[in-house]
């Protein structure tokens, strides 16, 4: 047992009701454990209990094998420090003043600030790249800079626990970069243990060494990124049974055709009906949909790969078929699900880009095993979807051996006399 | 790392350049602070002499010096030696109208508004501070209108049944009302998380008071209601030694207890949460702010009335001119701040239209709201831009 933060049979709630019980978490010195979890879950609760702000209701906390509650409020302050989501207006303080407040458990009875404490203010301060608004008036600066602020009294309070309560609020893209790089920073170099809460769960999924997902009255799951999201990693071949795993390198599983049993719900982001996969292709499917569970999302997606998020996808008879492949095919995919027409793609390899996003907004994928030149059949499948359609959309893929059946989609449709449209028609408009 | 040194944001750089030089504030604050400490200082000497000078009856500077030198030299002499000059400083005091009027009526008038000025000053400070308010004044927690239905009730009610109200009556009715009140107060403290809802709760028992104040009125006969009415608008006039040595004993003690917490005051600064973070213990805290704060409002309120403006000017006045909100600076000068702007106040109420005397509480009101509005619009500038 060398964690160094650590919660046995933990419950928190407020006024003595439970809200999240049995919290059994534990993490080792200089590791980054992030909350995750829908509004309301009850995150900051549980923030607010490990800092000693709220009373626990039943279990114990405890840093460095020492329960918390028999630390005096100097202690603890020596020992966990925190950034809050509180909105602080301190009248006529400048930035250094504020840093400086977090020397408090260290100064004597009129806070005088000693030549250790006014080094470690501006060591604070240097560490999140903000000696240059020391002497600026706390109430002038913007959200990234009082963030990073905030930090640095965190910081001064030399901590072993740091606690943050979603710091990236308010903050552009590249200040929630900037901050957590500097938390990255801190648990490497200075060995600070540090819980969040965040709500970006891609950002989470970086820079996290443990996750732990609040939903309902217990912790949905605990763990590190990888074990909890499946680690968003691609759908990937392997052989159909686990027992053949050894035998040769992946890519032959799908050679061997055969009707193998490969339910379409196992391949992509739940939700994607009527995926059309090819035979014989058994893929091992990470946990692609647990933050769509976890936030009980009834539409849209989140693609765990890129962190990146779908809007809900058009629903109905596809009405359009976009011939796609190689990026090309993601700008048409929006600007359906923009102008909500149902509608379907192929034929795409898996391992294309193209095929992260119409997973998630298409109706109907027709897909084809990678590294593999696409065939007859799965061009008869698409075809019969595409003459079915109302039109026909060519992102413009160039047509190379390996996927010469897409040509041939694009010449059916011309040839039936289905209108085919390229990208920049079909945002200029039908 | 050192790519980092440079992603550092410059968005915000126009209103406080300069990096190196800026670091070293601390000591521009203290100097700044030594120099409006000496500032406000000769402001209060100069306000204590206009004091005793201007009157009804003229009293040359010189005599009044000289009989004020007299006066500390006899008087701490009977005190040191048990009462063997007793005589001579009789004569100094009690020699002539003129050292009558400067020994029993002017001296111990400004006193008092010098001293209970200051105590307002830093008692509004003080909850300024707690509830992150800057409106917030000594009196908001419902302490006046606590100690106006006290005083009510025992003018109109009592006042019949036990003969003739001595003012020290008045003076124990207005304090157990304030201190009825910190009570109630101090109960919701410990119940109400966030400290908005303990400001609400204390302006609606302030509320509260003020009906029972009406109903009471509504059964009182003409000259109760003007008593009462006379009562709260507040005033120095009729201040003698005892109030003095009352005033002190009381005030004192309690600003120096606000100088003593001016280190978790500062952490409040930041909020309750991140001051809790750091070490404060807060629910000890909120009793003590609220029972020291009171204190000195309940003081003042049972020896001068209602005071307004005071609380909520003076700490503005204080902080703007120091730049600076740090307690620790903020205390000391706000109450000598006070102390000048109730002496300058209570000159104006008793000169100004002479010998008619205005309401302590009118003069402060007309120099102090627009004190306030013109420096809340003005930060509310300075911070947007």
């Amino acid at each position: 047992m060398n964690h160094y933060f650590e919660t046995s049979g933990l419950s928190v709630g407020y006024n003595g009701k439970t809200l999240i019980r049995d919290i059994c978490v534990g993490i080792e010195k200089g590791k980054i454990l992030t909350l995750i979890g829908p509004n309301g879950a009850g995150k900051s609760t549980i923030l607010k209990s490990v800092t000693k702000q709220l009373a626990l209701i039943h279990g114990t906390v405890s840093i460095a094998s020492k329960d918390i509650s028999e630390w005096s409020p100097k202690e603890m302050a020596r020992q966990v420090a925190v950034v809050l989501t509180d909105r602080i207006r301190p009248e006529l303080m400048t930035s250094e003043e504020v840093v400086a407040m977090g020397r408090y458990p260290y100064t004597n009875m009129f806070g005088k600030l000693t030549p250790k404490d006014t080094e470690a203010v501006r060591d604070a301060l240097a560490r999140v790249h903000a000696t240059e608004l020391a002497g600026q008036d706390f109430g002038t600066l913007s959200d990234g800079q009082r963030q990073r602020v905030l930090l640095a009294r965190a910081i001064c309070q030399e901590p072993g626990v740091l606690v943050l309560d979603e710091p990236t609020a308010y903050l552009d893209i590249r200040h929630k970069v900037e901050l957590l790089d500097i938390l990255r920073d801190l648990a490497q170099n200075r060995g600070t243990t540090i819980i969040l809460s965040l709500h970006e769960i891609d950002l989470a999924m970086k820079i996290s060494d443990y996750l732990m997902c609040v939903k309902g009255d217990t912790i949905a799951a605990f763990g590190t990124p990888e074990e909890v999201l499946g680690g968003g990693g691609i759908a990937v071949f392997r052989p159909a049974g686990r027992a053949a795993e050894s035998s040769g390198p992946a890519g032959c599983a799908a050679a061997s055709s055969g009707p193998a049993g490969c339910a379409a719900e196992s391949f992509g982001p739940a939700g994607v009906g009527n995926m059309i996969v090819a035979p014989g292709a058994p893929f091992e499917t990470p946990d692609r949909n647990a933050i769509e569970r976890l936030y009980d999302m009834e539409s849209g997606s989140c693609n765990l790969l890129f962190g990146s998020i779908e809007l809900a996808k058009p629903l109905g008879r596809p009405r359009a078929f976009v011939v796609a492949g190689c990026g090309y095919g993601i700008a048409c995919y929006r600007l359906l699900q923009k102008k909500n027409i149902p509608f379907a793609t192929g034929i795409l390899f898996p391992n294309d880009v193209d095929y992260q996003v119409a997973a998630a907004l298409s109706d109907h994928v027709v897909c084809t095993p990678p590294f593999e030149e696409m065939s007859q059949a799965q061009f008869d499948d698409a075809a019969q979807i595409l003459l079915a359609c109302d039109f026909v959309v060519d992102a413009g893929t160039p047509v190379g051996t390996l996927n010469k059946y897409n040509g041939k989609l694009l010449g059916l449709a011309r040839e039936r006399g289905i209108a085919v449209y390229s990208g920049s028609e079909l945002r200029k408009g039908l | 790392m050192t790519r980092k040194t440079q992603t550092t944001d410059h968005s915000g750089t126009s209103t406080g350049v300069g990096s190196a030089g800026r670091f070293s504030s601390g000591v521009g604050s203290a100097g700044r602070f030594s120099a409006v400490m000496a500032g406000i200082s000769a402001l209060l000497v100069l306000s204590l002499i206009l004091n005793v000078n201007i009157g009804s009856v003229h009293i040359a500077a010189g005599d009044v010096l000289a009989m004020t030198w007299n006066g500390i030299r006899y008087g701490l002499a009977d005190l040191v030696t048990g009462g063997r000059y007793a005589e001579q400083l009789n004569a100094v005091v009690n020699g002539s109208t003129q050292s009558q009027i400067l020994f029993s009526i002017r001296m111990p008038r400004m006193l008092l508004a010098a001293v209970l000025g200051g105590a307002l000053a830093v008692s509004g400070y003080l909850l300024q501070v707690f509830f992150r308010n800057p409106i917030a004044g000594p009196f908001v927690l419902g302490i006046s209108s606590g100690a106006k239905m006290v005083v009510g009730i025992t003018l109109i009610f009592l006042a019949g049944r036990i003969g003739n109200l001595s003012p020290l009556t008045l003076i124990f009715a207005a304090f157990l009302g304030s201190l009825l009140i910190t009570a109630v107060v101090l109960v919701f403290s410990q119940k109400v998380r966030n400290m908005s809802m303990l400001l609400v709760v204390g302006i609606m028992v302030g509320y509260l008071c003020s009906a029972v104040t009406d109903f009471c009125i509504t059964f009182a006969n003409d000259h109760d209601v003007v008593n009462l009415t006379n009562w709260s608008m507040g005033t120095f006039s009729g201040a003698n030694w005892d109030h003095v040595k009352t005033a002190a004993l009381i005030c004192f003690p309690g600003v120096i207890a606000a100088f003593l917490i001016a280190k978790p005051l500062a952490a409040y600064a930041l909020g309750e949460g991140y001051a809790q973070s750091m070490g404060v213990r807060v629910k000890s805290f909120r009793v003590l702010m609220i029972l020291l704060s009171s204190l000195l409002s309940a003081c003042v309120t049972a020896l001068a009335g209602p005071i307004s403006f005071v609380g909520i000017a003076v700490p503005h006045i204080t902080r703007t001119v120091l730049k600076s909100s740090k307690p620790s600076f903020v205390i000391p000068a706000s109450f000598l701040c006070g102390g000048v702007f109730c002496v300058f106040c209570d000159l104006i109420a008793r000169t100004l239209f002479s010998p008619v005397e205005l309401a302590i509480g009118t003069v402060t009101s007309v120099f102090g709201a627009p004190v306030v509005i013109y420096m809340m619009v003005a930060r509310r500038r300075m911070q947007e831009d």
